[in-house]
């Protein structure tokens, strides 16, 4: 556990003295928060709407923060996407590049430990993100009354959504040694497990339905709307144990080719 | 301390060092010599365990590298061709992790960085940015590294590239002073350094060891073939073979030949066979002239070139 703990430490060190961590904060807080004031300005129209059309009759109850919360996470779903990818893309490509991977194979450190610990980090930086997005959360209790239990749903979701996908992103580290192209391949990989229900959208019947279900934004959804079912649960975290799995045996396959 | 045994490694089907056997006794510094790709770096990650072998089996203070790596690596520092630096930590900062991940109780962690950095003389370079470091420096953090949580077995490659030669004096100070302390093994393509740091000596060419011993050992067996270089007024196949009739003399080569001149060298066949007088007789006894001998022994680097090409060196025999 202590040297899981200090790869952890050292790669979060690292995150925060490269200019990564803060572009990666100062972006997503940016767009996030554009993203935020643009879905309260949007919603609040239309409950006006609905109110004017409603013509002194009862007007039809609105849950205005829980639309308002729902939109921003899906919004932040998307937003995600582009961001995870920055996070993991260094994580073996640079160790590699730099030779530091020498070090780190080379002392008393397990495999395990080591992606434990790289994995770690990821979450942890992943983890920073989401705080901030607690913030606009936050004002919506200081003038309207949201229902919590969603919330916390939603926000498991989200973490385990990008866990995931961190795990993932991990293991496509461990392909090469340029982090741009890993950056760019994990990307790839994760728009294509994204639009896999567009794809879907267009077959039919079975095939429909197994590929919508396959998509990674689909269960995000029931989180949001405050579902915890199993098979979501399973499916993210079975996602995040394939990633970690692939990275496991990469690093071994890496000690054979040298 | 260190027992490889029919060490064999492969990449994609070509063999990079193929059954290499050799080991290291406790306190003993054994120098790794050869040619750049020759598989001496191949060699040194088998025994830290970056690589596993094809087949064979390395031990480090009886541990198998590859069945109990954790414990094999605990008694290993290691410092690889090109020092494994985290730029844009410090150089304190860099030091605490490595000893953290190799398990220095944290009590103790003060204490062993400042006995590293002051072995490794950058006891006053802690608060600075590696990536703003000279190569020299570079190589001093990557040493420092390799000695944390002071391991039995020291696996340096290469550890005097990129230094200046004060620092590379100072090196070998360091490696000499560490006799009987740590088991050490080094490789290097500069003969001298051998010959000034080590116990003992391993030739490797081409993924094989070609030769194990002393340095001392090594020129010795050599100066078996100590050779004689003659100028003589003579024709030169006479010449040659008077020469090769002389008794301790292996072989004979023309070196040059005009009319009346030739040049030869002569090759004597044991240690100590002193045949000079001899060769003078022969010339001098047939009447010719002699204008000129002269004997060397071979030096490390002679050996070197012997052992790792596939020709002697020099042109076809005349005898």
């Amino acid at each position: 556990m202590r040297n899981v703990l200090t790869i952890v430490g050292r790669e979060l060190r690292s995150y925060f003295v490269s200019p990564v961590a803060y572009v990666v904060l100062g972006v997503f807080v940016l767009l996030s928060g554009v993203f935020f004031q643009a879905i309260l300005v949007q919603t609040l129209q239309m409950v006006q709407t609905i109110q004017a059309q409603s013509f002194g009759g009862t007007p039809q109850p609105v849950d205005v923060p829980g639309e308002i919360s729902r939109q921003y996470f899906g919004t932040l779903g998307v937003i995600l996407l582009f961001m995870l990818p920055m996070i993991t893309m260094g994580l073996f490509s640079e160790e590699r590049k730099r030779g530091t991977i020498e070090l780190l194979l080379t002392a008393p450190v397990t495999d395990l430990q080591l992606v434990a610990g790289k994995f770690g980090a990821a979450v942890a930086f992943y983890a920073v993100l989401l705080g901030v997005t607690l913030a606009p959360i936050s004002t919506l209790f200081l003038y309207a009354d949201p229902a919590v239990g969603p919330l916390v749903t939603a926000y498991l979701g989200l973490f385990l959504y990008g866990a995931s996908l961190l795990a993932l992103g991990l293991f496509v580290s461990t392909l090469t040694e340029n982090q741009i192209a890993a950056g760019v391949m994990t990307f790839g990989l994760i728009l294509w497990l994204w639009i896999v229900d567009v794809l879907g959208g267009a077959a039919g019947g079975t095939m429909r339905a197994v590929l919508t279900r396959l998509s990674i934004l689909t269960p995000l959804g029931d989180f949001m709307n405050g579902v915890l079912a199993v098979s979501n649960l399973v499916f993210y975290m079975s996602l995040a144990a394939l990633g970690l799995f692939l990275t496991y045996r990469s690093i071994d396959a890496w000690r054979w080719k040298g | 301390m260190i027992q490889v045994e029919n060490l064999t490694k492969k990449f994609n089907g070509t063999p990079a060092v193929s059954d290499v056997s050799f080991s290291v006794e406790e306190g003993e510094v054994l120098g790794f010599l050869g040619p750049n790709g020759a598989g001496k770096t191949t060699t040194m990650r088998a025994i830290t365990g970056f690589l596993p072998a094809t087949s064979g089996r390395v031990t480090v203070g009886g541990f198998d590298v590859f069945a109990s790596p954790i414990e094999a690596r605990r008694r290993i520092g290691y410092l690889p061709e090109h020092p494994p630096l985290y730029a844009e930590m410090t150089v304190a900062g860099y030091l605490r992790f490595v000893a953290r991940i190799k398990g220095v109780p944290s009590s103790d962690l003060g204490f062993e960085l400042d006995r590293v950095m002051e072995t490794a003389r950058i006891d006053h370079m802690g608060g600075r940015i590696i990536s703003r470091l000279s190569r020299g420096y570079r190589q001093r953090v990557g040493l420092a590294q390799a000695l944390v949580g002071d391991p039995p077995v020291l696996i340096l490659d290469e550890p005097t590239v990129g230094l200046d030669p004060k620092q590379i004096h100072e090196v070998r100070e360091l490696i000499r002073s560490w006799k009987g302390r740590h088991t050490v093994v080094l490789s290097t393509h500069i003969l001298p350094e051998v010959e000034q740091t080590c116990h003992r000596v391993a030739i490797i060419a081409r993924g094989r060891i070609v030769a194990v011993g002393t340095p001392a050992h090594l020129v010795e067996r050599l100066e078996r073939a100590a050779r004689i270089v003659m100028d003589v007024a003579a024709p030169a196949g006479e010449a040659a073979a008077a020469l090769g009739g002389v008794p301790g003399v292996a072989d004979v080569r023309v070196l040059d030949a005009s009319d009346e001149r030739a040049r030869l060298e002569v090759e004597a066949a044991g240690v100590g066979a002193d045949v000079e007088p001899e060769l003078a007789r022969a010339i001098v006894e047939r009447g010719w002239g002699l204008f000129g001998m002269q004997s060397s022994t071979m030096s490390l680097e002679d050996i070197f070139l012997e052992l790792t090409t596939d020709e002697p060196p020099g042109g076809e025999a005349a005898s």
